[in-house]
């Protein structure tokens, strides 16, 4: 399809860096699917779905620098929903999110709750001013914050606050976090992998499945439209929590 | 599949459908994915001689009957492209490294850096400053580019014309003076998409290049006029998306062919078109060297 347009309805500042646009036209997205968000003169980038007509966006380069530029009334031009979303699973599910990955982990939590499926969270953030969608999640069922400097709920990472949950109890887990954060949830919920699944980040550029940019090592899963949803024993055959692969094709060895 | 084996540009191939250029072909994983998936051999993605990480967004519009790129060669160089080539060679078929590059010696130092089965002169992108299209368009250019890589590799060299010019025969034939092994026809045709709502081109780049379904007709015509021409072999590719298509361009002169946009819909793909061929051929009773060129020997 052509970027379709759409109009900015709303922006809301989540935290400091962090915002939520509202469109209009709304979508029906499968949480965990993601759009293709060209910023008109500057790029077009990947973003997850925060709700059925927005995304949350944390600002780190060009294009989204371009994004916090626009308001209310400015447009862009949206392809999607694209790739592959979340599969609800079971009775009881646990959503563990950091940072701006807790974004499409709170549409997802609201699409089980609708279903009737029991949800607790574990959201971790560097420090209480970083948090975002609490009332979403509270709203959801049990909620477990924590923050890297202790300002708010557990101190540590969300993997530490794993320890105040029973990971083995749950139908399945789903993930939405920085790579070492998510790596390290996997490796202790070592035997559940196959219970896990995980939206991960690469470099998407087409979006369909074509250009090869997002593909993962060994196998060559096409992250763009085979995810950006996969389950994390297949994750751990392949590159995730060891390197990425940058705009020209290098590889970026991830830092811990 | 012994009927759809044969000898493709100075290789040898289990079949003629290949992996195309610039689908795919950034990791050794997914080119290894495309020749466990069936594909006869696969092609890279085109390296250059230094990294470059291409164009901004978007890089890519769905278009009436195909795609619409720029993608502008992001690369890691071929500096740095070996292991992926090594890798792919685990698929068990011939790699062929697409590489690119702003004149003979630049060309001559990619292709001397890198070991592959075989070379493709990306002489034909037609949104990149410096190289693809806004060299190869010039025969004189195309003759020495492909002289001065044959010099300095002994697997074969195919050249990858394009189809903006008015002539294509004429890069053909320089291509064969230069030495190449064959010449696989064609690249993208330039062309745009306007966002309506603002009046803005819709690439970052602006312009990019048309592939799939629009671009056959296209194709068929420059295969057929170049192997009528031609000594060496063609190699097709444009718009191939089915068994028919592939067999479409065999009967206009293609020796091989090759599949691009097409991967749009899976790497299921090269075992649809493989199956279907060979279905044909035994339905015809032909082998592929007399379905190669039929319809030019049709009274």
């Amino acid at each position: 399809m052509r970027p379709v347009n759409a109009v900015i309805r709303e922006v809301a500042e989540e935290n400091p860096t962090v915002r939520t646009f509202r469109f209009d036209p709304s979508f029906d997205p499968v949480p965990g699917q993601y759009l293709m968000v060209w910023v008109r003169g500057t790029d077009e980038v990947p973003m997850g779905f925060s709700y059925r007509d927005g995304i949350t966006v944390q600002s780190l380069g060009e294009a989204t620098e371009a994004l916090f530029g626009l308001g209310p009334g400015d447009s862009v031009g949206l392809r999607g929903p694209l790739g592959n979303g979340f599969d609800l699973v079971g009775d009881r599910i646990l959503l563990v999110g950091g940072g701006v990955g807790a974004a499409p982990l709170a549409l997802l939590g609201e699409r089980a709750r609708e279903d009737g499926l029991e949800v607790t969270s574990l959201m971790g953030f560097r420090c209480r001013s970083d948090l975002i969608f609490r009332s979403r999640f509270e709203k959801m069922g049990d909620l477990v914050i924590t923050t890297d400097d202790g300002s708010e709920g557990v101190c540590g990472r969300a993997s530490v606050g794993l320890e105040r949950l029973d990971p083995g109890s749950y139908d399945q887990i789903y993930l939405c976090g920085p790579e070492p954060m998510m790596i390290d949830v996997i490796r202790r919920c070592h035997g559940s992998e196959s219970k896990i699944q995980a939206s991960i980040n690469r470099y998407i550029k087409c979006g369909m499945g074509v250009c090869g940019s997002c593909c993962l090592d060994p196998e060559g899963i096409r992250v763009c439209v085979e995810g950006p949803v996969i389950r994390a024993d297949r994750l751990l055959e392949s590159e995730f929590g060891r390197y990425k692969r940058g705009p020209s094709g290098l590889k970026e060895y991830c830092g811990r | 599949m012994a009927i759809l084996s044969g000898a493709v540009g100075g290789l040898v191939l289990r079949n003629p459908v290949m992996l195309a250029a610039g689908i795919l072909g950034t990791t050794g994983s997914s080119l290894r994915r495309a020749a466990r998936a069936g594909a006869g051999c696969v092609v890279t993605k085109s390296v250059g001689a230094t990294p470059r990480e291409g164009h901004p967004g978007p890089v890519v519009v769905q278009v009436e009957g195909g795609l619409l790129n720029a993608m502008g060669l992001p690369n890691p160089s071929y500096k740095i492209f070996q292991e992926d080539i090594d890798l792919a060679r685990q698929g068990g078929v011939p790699v062929v490294a697409s590489i690119f590059g702003d004149g003979p010696e630049e060309f001559a130092e990619v292709a001397s850096g890198l070991d592959a089965d075989c070379f493709e002169l990306n002489l034909s992108c037609p949104h990149a400053e410096r190289y693809g299209s806004e060299i190869g368009c010039e025969p004189s250019n195309v003759e020495d580019i492909t002289r001065a890589v044959k010099k300095n590799v002994d697997v074969p060299v195919w050249v990858k014309l394009t189809p903006n010019v008015a002539d294509i025969v004429s890069l053909g034939k320089a291509a064969q003076r230069g030495g190449a092994d064959a010449v696989v026809a064609i690249n993208t045709l330039k062309a745009m998409a306007i966002d309506v709502e603002t009046g803005r081109p819709i690439l970052g780049n602006r312009f990019g290049g048309l592939s799939g379904p629009a671009i056959k007709p296209v194709a068929i015509r420059c295969v057929f006029d170049l192997s009528a021409t031609l000594e060496v072999p063609v190699i097709g590719v444009g718009g191939i998306s089915s068994w028919e298509d592939a067999a479409e361009m065999i009967l206009a002169g293609a020796q091989g062919v090759q599949v691009g946009t097409a991967l749009a819909g899976g790497y299921g793909i090269f075992g649809e078109i493989t199956a279907g061929l060979e279905h044909y051929l035994v339905r015809k009773g032909l082998t592929l060297m007399e379905l190669r060129g039929a319809a030019g020997r049709t009274p």
